[in-house]
Order: C-alpha cells, then sequence, then structure tokens
C-alpha cells in the first residue's frame, strides 16, 4: 500500500471512532471491536466491513447507516470518492474484540467490562464480577440477562449496590 | 440446494415460534429477573430467525425475511411441535380439552432447557459445516445461545432440588415435554444429502450428543430421566403438520400486517 493509502485508512479509522453504539453511547464501534476491515480501492472507494456484537441486536441497521454517514460527512477532508458498509459474520464478534481502551470506557460508564475468555462461558466466569464502582469482587450475578442483550445483571456486597456487566461473550 | 434450505428452514421456523412463545413470558414472569431471562431469549431467538430467513433470502432466493416470517401459510412452517405448544403447557381437562395449568413456568422452563441444549449441540456442529453461510453466522450465534443453556441449568438444578413442591413440577414437567423434544430430531427428506457432503451431522448424531448434555444436568437436578425408548416423538412438524397451536399462534402474529401489510414503523 502507497504510503498517502496507509495515511488515508489511519483517518478513516479515527472517522469511525467517532461513532457511538446507541445503547452506551460512551464507546465507539471501532473500541468495542465491530468493524473488522476497512478496504479502499485505487479509486478511493471505501468498503467498511462490521460485525454484529449480538446477532438480535436491534442498533445494527442504525449503526450501519451512521458508519456511512459520518464518512459521507468528511467524504471531502478524508478525500475520498465513496462509502459502502457491509454487514457480515465472515469475521465473529466476540468480548475478547473489546479494546483496553473500551474496557476503561465501560468501566467509567458504570458497566463492568468483561474478562478476557478463552474460548468458552461457564457460570464461572459471571460469579465475583469486579464490581464497576467499588472494585470489590465480594459481588453476585443475579441474572445472566439484564437491560439489553449485552449486559447481566450483579449486585455487590461491598458497596451495596446493584451493577451491569457487559458480559462475556465466546 | 433444496437440502441446505429444509436445513434452514427448520431452524428458523423453530427460533421464530419459541421467540414468539418466549416473548409471552413478557411482563408475566414469576420474578423480574425472569421476565426479563425470557424476554431476551425471545429476543436473541427472533434475531436468529431473521439472521436465517436472510440467508434464504439472500442465498437461495427465497422472498424477503418479513413474508417469511410473516406471510406463509401453516402448512409452509417447518416448525417442531415443541416450540408451538403455549407457554402454559399441554394439560388436559376432565372433558378433554386443553387447560392452563398454574403459571406454567416449570413447563416453559423444561422447554426452554430441552430445546436449547438442541440448539446449541446443533450450531456447535454447524461451526464445522462446509455450507460457509451456515458456519460463520454458527460460529458466532454459538455463544449467544451458551447463555441460554446456562439460565436452564442453573434454574433446572435450582428447582429439581429445591422444595418438594419445586421438585415434583420440574419432574413432571420433564416427563410431559419429552416426547415432545424428541420431536425436534425429526428427519426431513434431504437428511442423507445433508450429512453426505458435511453441510451438517445429521438429526441421529445431534440427538445422541442432545442426550450426553443433557443426562449429567438431569441427574444433578435429582430429576429421573424419562425411559425415552419407550416414548413416542411428536412428529409431523418438519413435514408441515402441526399442532392446532401454530395456526392460533401466526393468526395472533400477524394480526398488524394483516390489518396492513404495508404498514412501517
Amino acid at each position: 500500500m502507497y504510503p498517502n493509502m496507509k495515511n488515508l485508512e489511519k483517518n478513516i479509522w479515527s472517522t469511525l471512532e467517532q461513532v457511538k453504539d446507541p445503547e452506551i453511547p460512551a464507546i465507539s464501534v471501532v473500541d468495542l471491536g465491530m468493524i473488522t476491515k476497512v478496504d479502499i480501492d485505487g479509486s478511493k472507494n471505501v468498503k467498511v466491513t462490521m460485525t454484529p456484537t449480538f446477532a438480535a441486536c436491534p442498533a445494527i441497521e442504525v449503526l450501519q447507516q451512521s458508519i456511512k454517514k459520518q464518512i459521507q460527512d468528511n467524504i471531502q477532508k478524508l478525500g475520498v470518492n465513496s462509502v459502502t458498509v457491509d454487514v457480515t459474520y465472515d469475521t465473529q464478534w466476540d468480548s475478547n474484540r473489546i479494546t483496553p481502551k473500551g474496557k476503561q470506557i465501560l468501566k467509567k460508564f458504570g458497566l463492568a467490562p468483561p474478562p478476557i475468555h478463552h474460548g468458552d462461558i461457564d457460570s464461572e466466569i459471571l460469579q465475583n464480577v469486579p464490581c464497576p464502582y467499588c472494585d470489590s469482587t465480594n459481588t453476585v450475578m443475579k441474572s445472566t440477562f439484564g437491560s439489553t442483550l449485552c449486559r447481566s445483571i450483579h449486585y455487590c456486597n461491598s458497596c451495596n449496590q446493584g451493577f451491569e456487566q457487559f458480559k462475556p461473550v465466546a | 440446494m433444496e437440502h441446505i434450505k429444509e436445513l434452514l428452514y427448520k431452524m428458523a421456523d423453530d427460533a421464530l415460534i419459541i421467540g414468539h412463545r418466549n416473548s409471552e413470558w413478557t411482563g408475566l414472569g414469576p420474578t423480574l429477573e425472569e421476565d426479563i431471562s425470557f424476554s431476551s431469549m425471545a429476543q436473541d431467538k427472533v434475531g436468529h430467525a431473521l439472521n436465517l430467513y436472510q440467508i434464504l433470502n439472500e442465498q437461495h432466493g427465497e422472498a424477503d425475511p418479513d413474508a417469511l416470517g410473516f406471510k406463509r401459510e401453516e402448512k409452509n412452517f417447518k416448525s417442531c411441535h415443541l416450540v408451538e405448544y403455549p407457554i402454559h403447557g399441554i394439560t388436559k381437562t376432565e372433558d378433554g380439552g386443553l387447560a392452563s395449568t398454574s403459571g406454567g413456568y416449570d413447563f416453559s422452563l423444561i422447554r426452554q432447557f430441552l430445546f436449547d441444549h438442541a440448539e446449541y449441540a446443533r450450531y456447535m456442529a454447524l461451526t464445522e459445516s462446509t455450507y460457509r453461510p451456515l458456519a460463520n453466522f454458527a460460529k458466532k450465534v454459538k455463544g449467544e445461545i451458551k447463555y441460554h443453556i446456562i439460565h436452564a441449568d442453573t434454574w433446572i438444578q435450582q428447582l429439581g432440588n429445591g422444595s418438594e413442591e419445586s421438585h415434583a413440577r420440574m419432574q413432571n414437567a420433564l416427563n410431559e415435554v419429552m416426547p415432545l423434544a424428541l420431536g425436534i430430531f425429526e428427519e426431513g427428506d434431504f437428511e442423507g444429502q445433508l450429512i453426505s457432503d458435511n453441510t451438517f451431522i445429521g438429526e441421529k448424531a445431534l440427538k445422541e450428543k442432545w442426550l450426553e448434555d443433557i443426562t449429567p444436568i438431569i441427574e444433578r437436578s435429582n430429576l429421573k430421566m424419562p425411559n425415552i425408548g419407550s416414548l413416542e416423538p411428536a412428529l409431523g412438524g418438519r413435514k408441515g403438520y402441526h399442532t392446532e397451536h401454530l395456526k392460533f399462534l401466526l393468526d395472533e402474529m400477524t394480526e398488524v400486517m394483516a390489518l396492513d401489510p404495508r404498514a412501517e414503523w
């Protein structure tokens, strides 16, 4: 790839960082690990490939549109010709794709970030999740399902607060 | 490609119908967490159905997902009988009619346990499928269904080892639901081809895997495994012969679209 193309790709990735998850508006689609590929052809047509966090996520279409719009709004600044956004399962999302920065953002937002998993989830990994408010591990899992598909419900016995976790998903 | 279509249709129809049934717990769950759990699992299932109908539409030239979900006749559905029953189960009244048991959470929970273990084993097997669109989707979805299994296993063990009443209700429900669950594994017309080109391991192998997975959980729940060999599986769904419940479900599910087919929201 020519150096200026490499730069263009970098600029596109930082533009994509402006697109936030509608359910957790603090975190970007990039930090969530939803963007799997950015392709640029010789005529500077851009193809962004994204993969859903959950197959039934109601925000998929909205995100696809916002990603497209974000690039289009910056089309001149970026110097690109056109943009398409594909949604595929060719690369599958799992919670290990969330960036370390993304996990910090989740915690600050009040959601316990998912721990790194090793290919499978069992009920063990859902116990004693560190509380995002006081870091205590004296916590219990209350429900594997929460207010959105990506969250589980927990309770902290140290600071006596309920909290949610962004679920680890393999 | 008829054999792949057959597989996609039965999986999609099962997911849509069980999704609709589980959504009937929204607002009625025995605890708030269970209300949320059944509603979330319902959302997952309907989403899985959508994705499978999308594959049928994009790769096999079938109608668009809305039409496949909402505009097909009952006889064209390939769902198994297990998913069609109302959430309160199948208790018969003295005069032979159907009646609601008290709440029916026991029926719904055992159904969720038996169905989702089969789904999990099915998707795990499909991660190795030679049919790429389904293999990729399976790799994604197995992680989601794992949570459905954790939910079912946790509650079955809790209630199976709980009070005399909770134990009895779990055992009754297990006895009642098992013949229906065996209907999941009814073979279609193209079973041989699915196996020979490595699209899928086939229903017989799936059933074996399923039994291997559920047996230790049933034991840990202090429940007695019904004698599988002596039960008559509820067959017919995969061939388009359904319970009397599916028609009512479809009428209700498609009510808005029937009133105004072009409505958008």
